[in-house]
């Protein structure tokens, strides 16, 4: 009998800390699903983030670095620079790659590095309890935006796709969602083109998921699927920005 | 005899660390050091190595453990306010036991300060600096020809220990041109099994200081604690000058300590018994040196602390006499710096 | 024999350059050597200054507060620098740009016209070589040919076509006005 589905190699045989419903698991399962189909794992290095996905060294079977929060693209940028023929991406949350690393972001971006990163957009910040993100949807309640994200001294929901759009030394920039089977297959598709463009030499790739994170949105885990497709995908409409 | 050539101390810390074989250099432009950042900028693509103008301190230094999780040697350079960003990643660095040189040529604080020569981050490299319990091997040249070859051993100890080493210097030594022997090219690299290199044919490596289990992080800080403890045992270094016969023992170290050998041959001028104790690792701090001058001293010595700061080293030095000596103090930072008479005036007082 | 020289003047007018172009000298005739720049926002138009120190021992402290040498080049670092020099110390004095006052002790002040032979050879930026020109006739301290064959090592080949007009603002100082 032919075994036809199985778990990636590039996938440890781990249960994972994440919260029931949480999209974390399937982007994890979901690069390592690439990673092995492309033939990389042996040359793979992950970049971690402060966040949920911290411990993603516990279910990733290749070699992880720890970044400081925000910090993920500057410590990939030393690894990739000094070793130009390993696979090199990070793996980041909203807070992460755009409040506290923004900068890094934009700078990693802006040189180009030949790097692929998969940007983890839930709105909120997980693993301290539900603050407002800057990926926050206006309206939304957060542990810090108790009446709901007002644009008036809480800004507005900053979409990284569209800003990082504007770099001439981007190659790549796409969003999409984990909302449905569907988003899985075209989420597994965008991270596929990145990491190929990094093999390619093209540069500077990111894909950002639009995840669900149902315990600090405070719903169950279908109605935060159907919040991902309903409601942030009107603030980050999903496609291809560059 | 080697060919003497006039270096800056920056130019002479740059070009140790590409003949030491760092292979990666990430900075930020701040004043004094910028000679140095510039200096990597044109050698080291020379090389074929990496230079990366990184958008802010704290880029940087992540930049330096990426290069440093990639086994590589790693360094960067700033100066006081630029150190003091730096803190995050050094911490990091310090908890995944990653090794880097980090230079700081030291400006007047605090805040933004200025620029003048100053000793005042003696506590937040020789304390750890960021958060947690930590230390940075700290060295502290006194001339440019030291700050070039203490580029070596710094790497060479930040290696051994895998722990952040820090080069610390003043607006002076890194301004400072002086006649230079640079060392010949070596490079005697340890392996470095632990490196990220992609797992083929072995099981992946981890670069973390996170312990998310009950007890890991307690167990690791024991085993940080027992290599500081070994770094304490086997490292210190100092220069003594005249200790046998001395009464009045200066201490002081990098420039300062320069000033301070002035004094030691005009009090030895006017028939004091005087000599120079000048640490060159400020962490781990030669507190054995002390330890030593007061077992065998049984008559009175008593030492005398000079710093462009208002006073740090001085904590160490107290703590290593522990009552034992007098110790006294002179110092000043943020503008001019301890000149011979002053200290003079003040030990004959 | 130790030395302590003070270089100063509006940042362009080659006071660096002139330091470096000494302690060279002195490193060629085996002297142990410092030199130390004010460094920051001193650029063109501003003040500044180096200082060197020349010694036939190893130079315990490179900081200068008193000077046995002032070069000096304009009215505000002749100001701030005058105090500096020791007693009976030489102040080469450029009096192109600096008035005529009373010195405010012994000092022997050596009042020339830097700037203005600088002029006359068509090259304004050679007052520092005519001042270092008399400052080797003054103190038999460098060797004219030694500071001769610095010249030639650090002129950059794209500079070559100023070599000439420095080494006659240096011999102009030399042989004096």
């Amino acid at each position: 009998m032919k075994k036809v589905f199985s778990r990636p190699e590039s996938l440890r045989d781990a249960a994972t800390h994440y919260c029931p419903g949480c999209g974390h698991g399937i982007a994890h399962r979901l690069i390592c699903e690439v990673i092995d189909e492309l033939g990389i794992r042996e040359k793979a290095i992950a970049v971690c983030p402060v966040g949920c996905a911290v411990v993603a060294y516990d279910y990733w079977n290749f070699d992880c670095c720890e970044a400081a929060h925000g910090r993920a693209l500057a410590v990939a940028t030393g690894i990739k620079r000094t070793q130009p023929d390993k696979f090199v991406f990070t793996y980041q949350g909203d807070g992460d790659l755009a409040a506290i690393g923004t900068a890094e972001t934009i700078h990693a971006a802006n040189r180009g590095e030949n790097l692929s990163v998969a940007f983890i957009n839930n709105a909120v910040y997980g693993m301290t309890g539900g603050q407002m993100a800057p990926t926050t949807l206006l309206g939304q309640k957060t542990a810090t935006t108790p009446r709901g994200r007002n644009p008036a001294g809480e800004g507005y929901p900053l979409k990284i796709c569209e800003l990082l759009a504007t770099l001439p030394a981007v190659a790549s920039l796409e969003r999409v969602a984990l909302d449905s089977p569907g988003g899985v297959i075209k989420t597994k598709r965008a991270l596929k083109a990145a990491f190929i463009n990094q093999l390619e030499g093209k540069g500077f790739s990111l894909v950002e998921i639009l995840s669900p994170c149902p315990v600090c949105w405070n719903k169950p885990a279908g109605e935060a699927w159907r919040w991902v497709r309903e409601e942030m995908a009107k603030t980050f409409p999903l496609g291809k920005f560059k | 005899m080697s060919k003497k050539i006039l270096m800056t101390g920056n130019e002479a810390i740059g070009e140790a660390a590409v003949r030491a074989g760092c292979d990666f250099y990430a900075g930020y432009p701040i004043t004094p050091q910028n000679e140095l950042t510039a200096y990597m900028a044109k050698r080291m693509p020379e090389e074929n190595r990496v230079f990366v103008q990184a958008e802010s301190e704290l880029a940087a230094i992540s930049m330096v453990m990426g290069a440093s999780a990639s086994g590589r040697r790693a360094m960067t350079s700033s100066s006081s306010p630029g150190i003091s960003l730096k803190q995050e990643g050094i911490s990091y660095l310090a908890g995944a036991q990653l090794p880097c040189l980090i230079v700081n040529i030291m400006r007047g604080g605090p805040g933004l300060g200025n620029i003048v020569p100053a000793q005042s981050d003696y506590f937040q490299a020789t304390r750890g600096g960021g958060h947690g319990d930590y230390h940075c091997i700290v060295l502290a040249p006194c001339s440019v020809q030291e700050a070039h070859n203490l580029v070596f051993s710094g790497f060479a100890l930040s290696d051994k220990y895998r722990a952040p080493a820090i080069i610390l210097g003043d607006g002076m030594l890194g301004q400072m041109m002086e006649p230079l022997v640079v060392h010949s090219k070596k490079k005697n690299l340890s392996t470095k099994p632990w490196a990220l290199t992609g797992c083929k044919g072995r099981r992946p490596n981890i670069v973390k200081s996170f312990y998310m289990q009950e007890g890991g992080l307690e167990e690791f800080n024991k085993a940080l604690q027992k290599k500081y403890a070994r770094i304490k045992e086997k490292e210190q270094r100092f220069e003594g000058i005249h200790l046998d016969d001395s009464e009045i023992i200066l201490v002081a170290y990098g420039t300062q300590a320069r000033i301070a050998r002035v004094v030691v041959e005009a009090l030895r001028k006017k028939g004091k018994k005087a000599g120079l104790l000048r640490p060159v690792t400020l962490w781990p701090f030669p507190a054995d040196a002390f330890e030593e001058l007061l077992k065998k001293k049984r008559k009175k010595v008593r030492f005398f602390v000079t710093e462009m700061s208002y006073g740090q080293m001085l904590e160490d030095v107290r703590l290593a006499v522990n009552g034992r000596a007098a110790v006294d103090f002179y110092g000043r930072a943020g503008g001019g710096i301890p000149t011979e008479e002053e200290i003079l005036r003040r030990i004959l007082q | 024999m130790r030395e302590e020289i003070i270089c100063a003047g509006f940042g362009g007018q080659g006071v660096m350059l002139l330091g470096r172009v000494i302690a060279q000298a002195a490193l060629k005739e085996n002297r142990h050597v410092t030199w130390i720049p004010s460094y920051g926002a001193a650029m063109r138009g501003g003040c500044a200054f180096c200082t060197v120190v020349i010694s036939d021992r190893e130079i315990a402290s490179p900081y200068v507060d008193k000077c046995d040498t002032l070069f000096v080049f304009n009215q505000p670092s002749w100001d701030k620098f005058k105090a500096k020099v020791r007693k009976g110390g030489l102040v080469l004095f450029n009096s192109s740009l600096i008035k005529a006052q009373q010195p405010p002790r012994q000092l022997r002040i050596r009042k020339l016209p830097f700037t203005e032979t600088a002029f006359s050879l068509g090259e304004v930026r050679v007052a520092n070589m005519a001042a270092l020109g008399a400052f080797l006739k003054e103190k038999n301290i460098l060797k004219y040919k030694t500071v001769l064959d610095v010249f030639s090592e650090i002129t950059p080949r794209h500079k070559l076509h100023l070599l000439e007009v420095n080494k006659k603002a240096l011999e102009k100082g030399y042989r004096g006005w």
